[in-house]
């Protein structure tokens, strides 16, 4: 058998040299007169073991990282084909800690698989879900997705089953499956792994998608800033197409759903879902009010299923294991498993895949080790640039819908941002103003003009310039945000800046010690 | 100088691009995407062509571009930097980087180099927020940024 070498082609690899560690392999290979296969697999989403190299042996995949370009040479000498020691050497990848703690529905080819191999995807539980969606009536697939309990996992928590009955209850000459991929949230990724490592699952969600609704076009809407995630996706499309998975007979019955990439400008807001289908119909990316809801008129005035890459990736795994299998993980009105992405000031950074219910404190102490300086923990930001700041007091909160909106903030898209003690919370609540400035459509004026006068206050109180006053008009003027924006990005900007400013209020009042010293 | 071409050379290009896409569902990013690739940049001699084609007005498709950061009115540098700026990278220290580089460059955000040789502009949020500080030269995805990378990168971009 020919030796086969698992490099990850993950961005997040790459971008820790993954690609030359795979020249170097290339070039020892030819050196050494040794066939063997290199496959260039997605991320298992350890980033502090990346890039890590896998081999497959006679007793399983063994794991080495994180590999250097210089480890290559000494890999080979020690019989790393054969799964031989090193001091790179991994063992097992499900028995390390970090990934084998976790419960992987979702993600559980990802980094495993080969992702532009319709084979390998098959052979891995791949596709039972989309034959077991055609086999049965429309309303039937959403009963089970609505029953399995998923909610939206770009943020908002709606529940999928509910708005994919909407979509289908909704008669029409045409509707749509969008796929939300503008992953703009800092601390998240996500999308980006499955994009990259898995992308027939996310086709397949939505076929199931575009069977259980009746729509039968999709457009999977990526961001720019994501080059690699785009062309693995557009790969994976013509990959599907060809093998009938998707065309006017998926999988071989009178469903027809076919779908196209679709790629961003540059503008955060069209991850709101109506900017997103404005964007998509080639207008400016602007907010739409509520109703009509995107499922009565969305893309192009037609019902429009408009989901996260989560949410729809999700969906295979329900309809293959059925509502109860997924319904049994989780806590509360929070079911299934959640990607937690573990970024920033963390020693232990990557993808987290678990069912809700951990604490806080858990995940960024026993899961990501603290922080990457050394330094104690000051803040964590969860959910991206609209999320809430949260101090240690807070780190007993479970990760549930409900519960973290209890404490005034939001699981968003799960991603963690870890911050040591030399963070500046004003400098922070100052950053998620001047951000919502930045991104903001401009169509409604608590958000447009709001953001620039929150930066302008935030300036004066950093100047020491009446302090009280400045804090009393930020309030105010995040109260008028909250709950005069239109969309999520004027309405949640509030969240990181009032909570930087009630958790850690002395970084809000300037110290004239500091002042006496320049 | 970059030799930006004449306008009616834009116009039969632009054409060329916009019959290609126009079949689409929503053609109008697709086809300023194609004529960004094209030139580098989107020429205002393109507007108009754009705007006939999918009868549209002009005022639209000049709304159009200038609501999305990634058009350019001019062509970038040789090479064009992003570095991320967004929190994920803050928390590892992305302010620093962002100085250093700006001082090793002699430009600031959203300037070209008088070489021609690189643009920089700041990215919110690259997806590589397990590696932080990140940023990404022309396709090429970096992470962890220290002064070594840095320095790497601006030799790469210079020479």
């Amino acid at each position: 058998m020919i030796p086969r070498i698992y490099i990850p082609g993950d961005s997040g690899a790459l971008a820790l040299g993954a690609e030359k560690v795979a020249k170097a392999v290339r070039a020892e290979l030819a050196e050494r007169g040794i066939e063997a296969k290199i496959v260039r697999n997605g991320s298992r989403g350890a980033y502090f073991l990346e890039p890590m190299v896998e081999v497959a042996t006679a007793n399983g995949r063994v794991a080495y990282g994180p590999v250097k370009p210089s480890d290559v040479k000494s890999l080979f000498d020690c019989g790393f084909l054969t799964g031989g020691h090193h001091k790179r050497w991994l063992g097992a990848p499900d028995k390390i800690p970090f990934l084998a703690r976790q419960t992987r529905l979702t993600f559980a080819r990802c980094g495993v698989t080969d992702p532009l191999s319709l084979d390998h995807y098959k052979a891995h539980g791949g596709l039972k879900g989309l034959q077991n969606a055609v086999a049965m009536t429309p309303a039937e697939v959403v009963k089970q997705v609505t029953e399995s309990g998923l909610r939206g996992r770009g943020g908002a928590g709606f529940p999928t089953g509910i708005k994919w009955k909407t979509v289908l209850d909704t008669s029409a000459d045409r509707k749509y499956i969008v796929c939300n991929a503008d992953e703009g949230d800092s601390g998240t990724f996500a999308d980006r792994m499955i994009m990259e490592g898995d992308p027939f699952v996310l086709i397949e969600g939505m076929a199931i998608a575009g069977i259980a609704t009746g729509a039968t076009k999709g457009f999977i809407y990526i961001r720019s800033e994501y080059p690699h995630a785009v062309a693995v996706m557009q790969k994976a499309v013509e990959i599907a197409r060809k093998a009938g998975v998707l065309g006017v007979n998926v999988l071989g019955s009178a469903n027809s759903f076919d779908m196209e990439v679709r790629v961003g400008a540059g503008a955060y807001v069209c991850g709101e879902e109506t900017a997103l289908l404005d964007s998509l119909e080639g207008k400016r990316g602007q907010v739409r009010a509520k109703p009509p809801l995107p499922a009565h008129k969305g893309l192009f005035g037609k019902p429009t299923v408009i989901n996260n890459v989560i949410s729809l990736a999700s969906v295979p795994v329900i309809m293959d294991k059925g509502a109860a299998f997924y319904k049994d993980f989780g806590m509360g009105r929070s079911r299934g498993t959640i990607p937690i992405q573990i970024a920033g000031n963390v020693k232990y950074p990557g993808l987290y895949e678990a069912a809700f219910g951990m604490t806080l404190g858990e995940i960024v102490d026993d899961i990501g080790g603290g922080t990457a300086t050394g330094r104690p923990v000051k803040a964590v930001q969860v959910g991206g640039p609209l999320g809430a700041y949260f101090p240690r007091a807070l780190f007993d909160t479970p990760f549930d819908y409900e519960a973290f909106a209890a404490k005034d903030g939001l699981i968003g898209h799960a991603g963690i941002v870890v911050f040591d003690d030399s963070a500046d919370m004003l400098k922070q609540a100052r950053f998620a103003m001047e951000f919502c400035a930045i991104e903001s459509c401009g169509k409604c004026t608590p958000c447009r003009i709001g953001s620039t006068r929150g930066v302008e206050v935030l300036d004066r109180l950093s100047q020491n310039v009446e302090p009280e006053k400045q804090i009393a008009l930020v309030t105010d003027l995040c109260n008028t945000m909250k709950f005069g924006s239109l969309c999520a990005l004027g309405g949640f900007t509030p969240y990181p800046v009032m909570s930087a400013l009630n958790h850690f209020p002395d970084d809000f009042r300037p110290t004239p010690v500091a002042e006496a010293a320049e | 100088m970059t030799m930006q071409p004449a306008s009616t050379e834009i116009a039969s290009r632009t054409a060329a691009i916009i019959h290609e896409l126009k079949g689409l569902e929503g053609p109008l990013l697709p086809i300023l995407h194609g004529i960004q690739e094209e030139f580098g940049y989107v020429p205002q001699d393109a507007l108009p062509v754009i705007a006939e084609a999918l009868n549209i007005s002009r005022a639209e498709v000049h709304g159009v571009v200038t609501f999305y950061h990634d058009y350019r009115s001019q062509p970038a540098g040789r090479h064009v930097l992003k570095l991320c700026q967004a929190e994920a990278c803050q928390s590892m220290g992305s302010d620093a980087i962002a100085a250093k580089l700006k001082s090793l460059l002699g430009i600031g955000f959203h300037e070209t180099t008088r070489d021609g040789s690189v643009t920089l502009e700041p990215v919110y949020c690259l997806g590589l927020c397990a590696c932080s500080p990140s940023a990404m030269l022309d396709d090429e995805v970096i992470g962890r940024l220290d002064d070594e990378k840095l320095n790497e990168i601006v030799a790469e971009v210079r020479s």
